[in-house]
Parts: structure tokens; sequence; C-alpha cells
């Protein structure tokens, strides 16, 4: 009986997911313990729960799917933070325009290079190509250079919470300790998942890193155009 | 009140954003849109921040669970992504890493760089004191 209404709830999913999150944010205040990041361990806690009460994800998803419902209007308010750091961005600009075009080169290069060193075919490199940015726009991206978009989905996903859960750690291995550098080395590369841990970090992280999310987006829109041409 | 009506002024934004979307031949998302109208009204001053900023600031404070379905979605891809799962895993680290690294290093190169013709022979005792210590 229990079982049975778990499989077909809409709300026992999404109750889950976040109460995973909770316990997973309560673990890492405690222990302090980068890796016990609470959106790793709120994903890996639904996924083994669903497999093993062997849940369908569109069961899970038609209750989740209120929760990436919210995305859109909270990317738009991505816009506030910005405008607060505004004075910071009008003399930085140099350095956010380099730091963020500097970025998308990086980005198209690593994929092409590495996919010429595994011989990936033509479908595989054009899917990866728009990996560090929004799925919004990466997904439009794959579609149009003719990728797999499953896959892209999943690539982005990926590499936004690695860079969510790596991203403090590789600012301070690397020495990059200026607030405005590190929310452009979040954004990047690691898109909007990447800019929820910016805004942890910091109020200029965090506006700095939404910002690259719109212009990383656009410029990987152009640039993963010119570089499907390549290979 | 005053959160309804922030939020509903958020929604509206989003759904200009939706609607450019639709109209405009262009691969740009609703949410970019919205975040551009929303940055250009604060600028302008069309839209006072205090008229956004509480349910503005919550919605992006409770962001990070937004992610989690389609962070569950990766269950339903995994039988696309078997086939290729090495060397799209190296690339996806690789290039993480390297992405990070060298936006964040340029730009903080870039600032530094400014900070000091700004500051030209005026370093302050304090930046001397600063370099002196990372050198040795």
């Amino acid at each position: 009986m229990i079982a049975s209404f778990c499989r077909t709830s809409a709300f026992a999913g999404v109750t889950l997911s976040l109460f995973a999150y909770w316990v997973g944010a309560a673990l890492k205040r405690k222990t302090k313990l980068s890796f016990l990041n609470p959106l790793l361990i709120s994903i890996a806690v639904t996924i083994v729960v669903l497999l093993t009460a062997h849940v369908s994800y569109d069961t899970y998803d038609a209750g989740a799917k209120y929760l990436s419902w919210f995305l859109t209007p909270a990317t738009v308010c991505l816009a506030i933070p910005l405008y607060e750091q505004m004075k910071l961005l009008r003399n930085n600009w140099k350095a956010v325009a380099t730091g963020i075009c500097s970025g998308v080169l990086t980005s198209l290069l690593c994929v092409l290079v590495l996919s010429v060193l595994f011989g990936l075919s033509h479908e595989t490199y054009v899917t990866l190509l728009p990996k560090s940015i929004t799925t919004a726009i990466g997904m439009g991206v794959s579609e149009e250079l003719g990728g797999n978009v499953t896959i892209t989905v999943a690539v982005i996903v990926v590499t936004g919470v690695l860079g969510n859960i790596l991203g403090e750690g590789l600012c301070r291995l690397f020495h990059i300790e200026e607030p405005i550098a590190r929310g452009i080395a979040l954004g990047s590369s690691s898109h909007a998942i990447g800019t929820a841990k910016a805004m942890e970090m910091g109020e200029v992280e965090g506006a700095m890193s939404s910002l690259s999310i719109a212009v990383a987006g656009i410029l990987t829109v152009v640039g993963a155009t010119v570089f499907s041409a390549v290979l | 009140m005053k959160i309804l009506r922030q939020f509903c002024r958020i929604m509206i934004i989003t759904l200009i954003g939706e609607v450019l979307h639709w109209v405009l031949p262009l691969p740009v998302p609703a949410s970019i849109y919205g975040m551009a109208i929303l940055f250009a009204g604060l600028v302008t001053g069309f839209i006072k921040l205090d008229q956004v900023k509480d349910a503005g600031k919550f919605l992006i404070e409770i962001m990070p669970v937004m992610f989690i379905p389609a962070g569950v979605g990766l269950m339903s891809s995994w039988g696309d992504l078997r086939p290729v799962l090495l060397p799209v895993s190296v690339i996806t680290v690789v290039s993480l890493v390297a992405v990070m690294v060298v936006s964040g290093k340029v730009s903080q190169h870039v600032i530094r760089l400014e900070n000091k013709t700004e500051a030209g022979s005026l370093l302050s005792m304090e930046d001397m004191a600063a370099e002196e210590e990372a050198e040795l």
C-alpha cells in the first residue's frame, strides 16, 4: 500500500529532495567538509531512493518540475545583485570582459583538443561544445549543431555541480583571491549552478558570476558555431 | 502584500522575456532577456530596487534546490551517456578546471595591472608590505 502510494505520489519525491538538501546543508555546517555538498547529497540520495523504490523519473518530475519552474524568474532576479555592484562593474569592465572571453575560448579549445585526442565523432564533439554555459542556451546550441541534447544537458548539469563543489577550493589552490575574479571563474566555468555557490561566497562574487552566465552564454553561441566547422 | 507585489513584478518581467524569446529568432532564453530587462529597468530608475529586492533575494537564496530535478534527471540520461562515459567525463573535468583557472587568473591579472598603473608610484605602505610578504 505505502510502496504503491509513494510510486505515484507527486509530493514524496520533492519532499525527499528538499529534506536531503536540508540534511546535507546541516552536515556541511557541522563538519565543514567541502565534499559534503548539499546539492550533490540531495541529488544522490534522491536517485538512490527512486531506483530502489522503482519510481520512474517521470513520476518524480511530475512534482519536482515545480522546483525547476522557479529557475527562470530566479535567473531574472540575478540582475539585482548585478545592479547593486554596478559601480564595481563600471570600474573593472576590462578585467570582467577579458576574463569571460578567455574562459569561453578556453572551454571551446579544451573540448576541441580533447575530442581530437579521444578521436570523438563530430556529433559527440558538438554535443560537448556548449558544456560550460547555462542549460537553456546550451540545449539550443547543441540542437542547432546536430548534437545529442540529452548528453549535453547531462554534461552541463555535471559541470555545474562539480563547479559548485570544487569552485571555492580551486580558487584557493590557484590563488584566485580577487572577489571579481572568483565570480568570473565560477560563472564562466559552471553557469547558474556555480553562481549559486558564488552567491554564498560573497555579494561581489555572486554579481560577477551572474553577469558571466549571460555573457559567456551568448559568446558561446557564436564561438561554438565557428568551432563546429573545425572537427 | 509587499512580497506578492514584488513577485508579480518579477513574473511580469519574466513573461516579457518569454514573449521576446518567442518573437525574436535568437538562441537567447527567456531568463536572459528578463535579466537584461530587469537590469535596464533598475539602471534607468524605471524599477526601484525596493520594488523587487525582497522577493528577488529570496528566489536567489533558494536557487540551489531548483537544480535538484535536473541533477536527478541524470538517472534517465544514463543510457545515452554510458557508451561515451570515459571521454566525456575526462573532458568535463579537465575543461571545468581549465576554464575556471584561466578566466579567474586572467581577470585577476587585469585587475591588479590596472590597480598598479592607477596607483603609479604612489604605492601605499600597505601594498608594499603585502608585496614584500608575497615575495618572501
